[in-house]
């Protein structure tokens, strides 16, 4: 009965939310800070919110040679073990997906990031996974760019 | 306390948070930086410079614009042009975005009527074919590529909206589009028509002209259904270490060189640990690659191009994402062909290597 009563309260809360809140596709970020300096506080708060980076993949390499007016663009893989083997483990499919990547380049002086939503996780997991886990990635990423967009 | 006492507790619980989270809406008015920098800024830029959106804060776009397009713009956006549409944002919420996006300019949003223009739409044809094709696009499909983002060249503040565009042609009322067309917009590529020669009747014909492609809007705009596959998924009869090796011929057969072979739990535990039964193949081809940040500079969170091979109980698997599904995210149709030329590897690459 609390519970029921607690999940009431809970939908009321989600319904006064502001609706902007509610996930997109695609996450997105700028930041002022220039690439160096935006990268550095991407891994530290990666680092912060429990994350672990796994591989920084350069994806620049011959840009300029093509016309391109930068040189800074790189794939930053990261996430939390435990959890990742649960999920590959509950719902192989997702090995596709994992682990989760955020790409960061360079736009003049300032730095652009984007990531997919974790939702669509979700969406390929179904009710193999308990959909929170996803949520929480979510509001890790989101908390993740404001650090990068607060950062001096 | 009894069980009746303990449900008035309850819902009296519920029902106060419900008042205090209506009176916090009430009274807290929508910020509009707040919304911009959440919503908008990643690509218009923070102070509306532009980037892989139309710089806003353009002074002749401002003086050019009124409220209702910048609103209908947001709520309804380009499809398959890559500004989203923000069908959840209230329309208070929009209200203060457009109020944040007007604080960059001292002058007055403009007023527009709704009406319709009374033109010629023939000879208006002739007219945008010779004045405005070259820029919008024969059918005003407009311009190609995202803006001013890092792979195009800087000097262009703006590319060429597209015109055919059901976005476009809820925004803009016909005031709205013959102010622009008789001042042009400085700044920007678009000129003024009056000094091209043009008499305000002939505007109004092209004007009418440009409303002639609602009947066929978005024509060659349409982003690759939502409704596909996420994920490209194949059984492998072989061993998991024959698939690998299976892929990697497979890989430089359609001309992508591997960049790497490691396993999925690379750099999150020892190595020593990692499971070996998940490999992960990375693979690139670099002119591909290259045309296709050209398009979309946001494509990099797929890259580089890889292939997952598992193995469980079940047997081993090799997958994919499924480019074809993604590319609906990004609202840009000009990236369908490269999904679909994507998909189209990723399948012949894991039938290869499963025959």
């Amino acid at each position: 009965m609390i519970a029921r009563r607690l999940g009431l309260l809970v939908s009321a809360i989600l319904l006064f939310l502001p609706l902007g809140s509610v996930a997109d596709d695609i996450i997105m970020t700028r930041s002022t800070l220039p690439f160096p300096e935006a990268m550095l506080a991407l891994q530290q708060s990666i680092g912060e919110h429990g994350y672990t980076v796994s591989r920084v993949q350069r994806i620049d390499i011959g840009l300029t040679g093509m016309g391109y007016k930068t040189d800074k663009y790189r794939i930053v893989f990261a996430g939390k073990i435990d959890e990742i083997r649960v999920m590959t483990e509950k719902s192989p499919q997702l090995a596709a997906y994992l682990p989760p990547k955020i790409a960061i380049f360079a736009e003049e002086g300032q730095t652009v990031l984007v990531t997919l939503n974790p939702e669509l996780y979700a969406e390929i997991a179904g009710d193999a996974i308990d959909p929170v886990i996803f949520d929480r990635w979510t509001s890790d990423l989101r908390s993740i760019f404001d650090d990068v967009n607060t950062a001096n | 306390m009894t069980g009746m006492h303990k449900r008035d507790v309850y819902m009296r619980l519920i029902c106060g948070t419900i008042l205090l989270l209506l009176a916090v809406q009430i009274s807290a008015a929508p910020n509009g930086r707040q919304l911009y920098v959440a919503h908008c800024s990643a690509c218009h830029g923070d102070q509306g410079h532009g980037g892989v959106g139309v710089p806003l804060s353009l002074p002749s776009f401002l003086d050019s614009v009124d409220d209702r397009f910048l609103a209908v713009t947001i709520r309804q956006g380009r499809p398959g042009r890559v500004m989203p549409s923000f069908p959840r944002l209230s329309d208070a919420q929009i209200a203060a975005i457009v109020g944040y996006i007007r604080s960059w300019s001292d002058k007055p949003a403009p007023r527009y009527s709704p009406l319709p223009v009374k033109g010629d739409v023939k000879n208006g044809s002739l007219l945008y074919a010779k004045h405005c094709a070259s820029c919008h696009g024969e059918n005003g499909e407009g311009g190609t590529g995202t803006g001013v983002t890092f792979s195009r060249r800087r000097e262009l503040p703006i590319i060429a909206p597209a015109l055919n565009n059901s976005g476009f042609l809820a925004a803009a009322s016909d005031e709205m589009i013959r102010q622009t067309l008789q001042l042009g917009r400085a700044g920007t590529p678009m000129g003024s028509f009056l000094e091209k020669g043009l008499g305000e009747q002939e505007i109004d014909d092209v004007i009418s002209f440009v409303r002639s492609f609602a009947q066929d809007q978005d024509e060659g705009t349409k982003t690759v259904a939502a409704n596909k596959d996420k994920i490209i998924r194949v059984a492998s009869p072989y061993s998991l270490e024959e698939t690998v090796e299976n892929l990697k011929d497979a890989i430089v057969s359609q001309n992508f060189i591997l960049i790497r072979t490691d396993l999925l739990e690379h750099g999150l535990v020892k190595e020593a640990d990692e499971n070996p039964k998940q490999v992960i193949l990375h693979f690139c081809n670099f002119k591909f690659l290259f045309d296709a940040l050209a398009v979309d500079p946001r494509v990099g969170m797929f890259l580089p191009c890889r292939v997952t091979v598992t193995e469980t109980d079940a047997g081993v698997f090799v997958s994919a994402i499924n480019p074809e599904y993604m590319s609906h995210l990004f609202n840009n149709a000009e990236l369908d062909q490269y999904c679909k030329q994507m998909h189209d590897v990723y399948v012949t690459i894991l039938e290869d290597a499963t025959l």
